[in-house]
């Protein structure tokens, strides 16, 4: 044992042929974002809401449940930038804290059917035959009811709770997911590498992962990528219903729904910063998509 | 050239902007072409051949622009025309052939009607008379039962006949000047010399003008009146097809003359003059490692494909390949040689063990493998003792892997050596074998050139330490001066590690290189058999004879 670790333990060798790769990817990475500021400006935006997500209880001005009666319905100001709501809550706090919940709703999901969705249909397009046909019927029968409607049957049917959104989420994506790895397995099905890669001992399951997988991931994450806003939208579509997160926890979608009612009183910001956020959170994983795709596509690196 | 060129070039610049900064990719290149002549741009890839004639037809892409020179088509100045012109002139009087036919024919639209529809944007035809003239255009190229073929959608179409199709479209309108770009690469030897008799028969009739732009310096000079080599977008030489091929003044042009296989001579004289060591004589190979007995693939019958032209029996099946046997001694190398659809690659798979035969047995080193399906053979004893070397070496990689991860795959799967430190040694030996510089281990297949990732295929294969290795058209995709260093190398990897090999390839001047035997086959049969220099130089089935025949042959060779 102790002279399995020596080697380790004296200067590397040779780093693994990762570190290079992954500098490579760092230096495009930077040339794609200096070649197209949008990206830039995406992922900008992206660490802001991440901050947010992480630090929000500590960085928000306010205790985001504690009401205040005397402040209640104060329009923007100084003490409150994004004004209060109808108990006197600090809608800037609560707006942070929130992006904690919906940020881990999408995350969860996206990953969720990434896993499901990516692999039923890179099986699919690998073997064919059964597998295809039983992956191909289950993403119809999806795909056969209006996505929202269904999301919104699934949390009635499953129970309101957070766990059964992104389940929800999950489902109602897994058809995109399973015909896009679908499609892309079965045109690298017979590939030269894929061929080169039975020669050498793989197994099928090997191949799936090592020859078939990787090379479908750039598309996989610019899917991802959408698909996390349009994650984002449907949690926070299903809490605006009443389905899903229960007030008073800080939700965009909530704070819309509850913000709605006011505006034809005049109390504009109460809906409005909440949709801000949620918007601006939907527009930054769109731009990031495109950018993702620049960045993990080897044919553009050079 | 007292008469006035037809096109004249002079001193063409062509810039292409990219991310690291502007690059010349064609240098004050000249070139004139006159009426009734043919002329040839051979030169390798990246030379700048195909830019040129983009550059001529204005059809550059967004990056690309002319920097520099001038180009006149009889009398009109290209360079300074407006993109509506152009127009006109594209397809009317300049046309092109591009190299995949298929790629080039819309494939939901009837041939008979993509003629029509070239004729009538160029105003050669109204509704009335326009399908009789397309049935015309069919009949001039050759296409037998024309009529019936206008309804015939381009797939089911052979490749040479497609290509006769793109020929049709090109000289529906009666251009002056033909470009054609590659326009065999990828056809058999036996269509490349119906298609370029072809274009050479019509260009004749026409009086017109034609520009062969090739990597093939033995197409060019069979084909053409003159010759200009292009290397790194500069023309070193313009001569006489003749006159190159016999006095080739510069080096360059002498290089690749020196690399094209042709008859009478050796491996080692493919490579620049006294660059490697003679080629020690072949060890004699006595103790038999594979014999294939009555092995068979049979397809059953799928409806329609009745135009593919594929033999078919009476009861609707297709035998790609019907009761083959032969066999393979230890060290020794064989070449499977037919065109395409002659089912020799269906044999390499079946040997290979990726596909299962309907019949007939193949003993490998004493092991009969064709019980063993295709689907176990991943994990059987013998597999690494079974290697292939591809065709397409950018297909055959796998794009997000370096060349060093590509290399360790065999290794990491049959556990040869474990230890990521040993593994990167063997990697880098097995990179010095293949002649492969260690620090582009780490590059990905993106990176390298076509020759580099043709090693990185070599150094694969050879990895496992097999006993055969199936070489599947392996130069088919490179240079030919990349192709004689690649034969070269896998003549000396065979001695150094005892390997024997089954080179399948449609070209059998590279056979006769590498090979000791040469099997050839037609229709999934074999119709000869026998050393390379007996099969070549005496070849006995009629069809054997047909395929060397169609081997161009520069007209020099005959004069001198």
């Amino acid at each position: 044992m102790s002279l399995a670790v020596q080697p380790a333990a004296a200067p590397a060798p040779r780093p693994p042929v990762e570190a290079s790769g992954l500098r490579a990817t760092l230096s495009h990475a930077r040339h794609v974002v200096g070649d197209n500021p949008v990206t830039g400006f995406a992922f900008g935006l992206l660490l802001l809401l991440v901050a947010c997500a992480i630090l929000g209880p500590w960085i928000a001005p306010y205790d985001p449940l504690a009401s205040d009666t005397s402040a209640a319905l104060a329009p923007p100001s100084l003490a409150h930038p994004f004004g209060t709501d109808q108990l006197g809550r600090d809608i800037l706090s609560r707006v942070i804290v929130a992006a904690r919940l919906d940020l881990a709703i999408a995350v969860f999901s996206v990953i969720l059917v990434f896993a499901a969705g990516g692999l039923a249909g890179v099986a699919a397009g690998f073997y064919g035959g059964w597998t295809d046909r039983i992956v191909g019927r289950v993403a119809d029968t999806i795909m056969a009811f209006p996505l929202f409607v269904l999301a919104m049957g699934i949390v009635a049917a499953l129970g309101n709770t957070v766990t059964n959104i992104v389940i929800a989420t999950a489902i109602i994506n897994f058809p995109l997911y399973a015909r896009l790895a679908r499609a892309e397995a079965a045109v690298r099905r017979n590939a030269g590498f894929v061929q080169a890669a039975r020669l050498t001992g793989n197994t099928d399951a090997r191949i799936l992962l090592t020859s078939i997988l990787p090379n479908i991931m750039p598309l996989m994450a610019v899917q991802m990528s959408l698909t996390m806003g349009y994650a984002i939208l449907n949690a926070a579509g299903l809490s605006f219903i009443g389905l899903g997160v229960r007030p008073p926890t800080p939700e965009w979608g909530i704070m819309v729904a509850e913000g709605a009612s006011f505006i034809v009183s005049g109390e504009w910001w109460i809906a409005l910063f909440p949709g801000l956020a949620l918007m601006l959170a939907v527009f930054c994983f769109n731009l990031i998509g495109d950018g993702l795709r620049d960045i993990v596509d080897p044919q553009r690196r050079t | 050239m007292t008469t006035p060129a037809l096109l004249d070039i002079r001193d063409l610049t062509v810039e292409f902007a990219t991310r690291r900064g502007t690059v010349q990719a064609v240098r004050s290149v000249d070139l004139a072409v006159a009426k009734g002549q043919t002329v040839g741009i051979v030169g390798e890839s990246g030379s700048g051949k195909s830019v040129t004639s983009y550059a001529v037809m204005r059809i550059l892409d967004r990056a690309g622009r002319i920097a520099d020179g001038s180009v006149h088509f009889s009398g009109i100045d290209l360079r300074a025309a407006r993109e509506r012109q152009m127009r006109d002139l594209r397809g009317r009087e300049i046309s092109m052939i591009f190299q995949n036919p298929r790629a080039a024919l819309n494939p939901i639209r009837t041939v008979g009607r993509q003629i029509e529809d070239v004729l009538r944007e160029h105003a050669q035809a109204g509704s009335g008379d326009a399908r009789r003239k397309a049935i015309e255009a069919l009949e001039q190229v050759r296409i037998a039962r024309a009529a019936e073929r206008y309804d015939a959608y381009p797939f089911e179409l052979s490749g040479g006949m497609c290509q006769r199709i793109v020929i049709a479209l090109a000289l529906a309108c009666r251009p002056q000047l033909l470009i054609a770009d590659e326009p065999t690469t990828g056809l058999d030897v036996t269509t490349q010399k119906a298609v370029m008799d072809l274009v050479r028969d019509l260009t004749r009739e026409r009086g017109m003008a034609t520009i062969l732009i090739t990597h093939d310096l033995g197409l060019a000079a069979a084909y053409c009146d003159a010759v200009t080599v292009m290397e790194k977008g500069r023309v070193v030489e313009t001569a006489s097809a003749e006159a190159i091929f016999q006095r080739p003044a510069h080096p360059y042009t002498r290089t690749l003359m020196r690399a094209t296989p042709r008859p009478g001579i050796g491996l080692r004289d493919l490579l620049p003059e006294g660059s490697a060591a003679p080629m020690p004589p072949s060890p004699d190979p006595r103790e038999i490692l594979l014999t294939v007995r009555g092995l068979s693939k049979v397809y059953p019958a799928k409806g329609g494909g009745r135009l593919f032209g594929r033999r078919r029996d009476p009861a609707g099946e297709f035998r790609a390949v019907d009761d083959l046997s032969f066999s393979v001694l230890r060290g020794e190398s064989v070449g499977l040689v037919g065109e395409s659809g002659c089912g020799k690659s269906t044999t390499s798979s079946m040997v290979m063990r990726l596909l299962d035969a309907s019949a007939g047995s193949i003993v490998f080193k004493k092991v009969e493998l064709a019980d063993v399906p295709a689907r176990d053979f991943a994990r059987h004893p013998l597999r690494p003792k079974i290697q292939m070397v591809f065709q397409d070496p950018t297909d055959s990689l796998n794009p997000r892997w370096t060349a060093a991860r590509a290399i360790a795959d065999p290794i990491l799967r049959f556990r040869t050596v474990s230890g990521a430190a040993a593994i990167r040694s063997r990697c880098e030996e097995l990179a010095r074998q293949v002649g492969l510089p260690l620090d582009l281990l780490d590059r990905f297949p993106h990176q390298l050139s076509g020759g580099q990732k043709a090693r990185v295929g070599i150094a694969r294969a050879i990895a496992p330490g097999p006993d055969l290795v199936i070489l599947d058209e392996p130069t088919a995709a490179l240079d030919v001066s990349v192709q004689a260093v690649v034969l070269n190398l896998l003549a000396d990897l065979k001695r150094e590690l005892g390997m024997s090999y089954l080179f399948v390839s449609h070209d059998l001047h590279v056979v006769r290189l590498l090979c000791d035997r040469v099997i050839v086959m037609k229709g999934g049969r074999i119709v000869e058999e026998g050393t390379a220099a007996d099969v070549l130089e005496r070849p006995e089935a009629a069809y054997t004879r047909e395929l060397i025949a169609a081997i161009p042959h520069p007209p020099a060779r005959s004069a001198a």
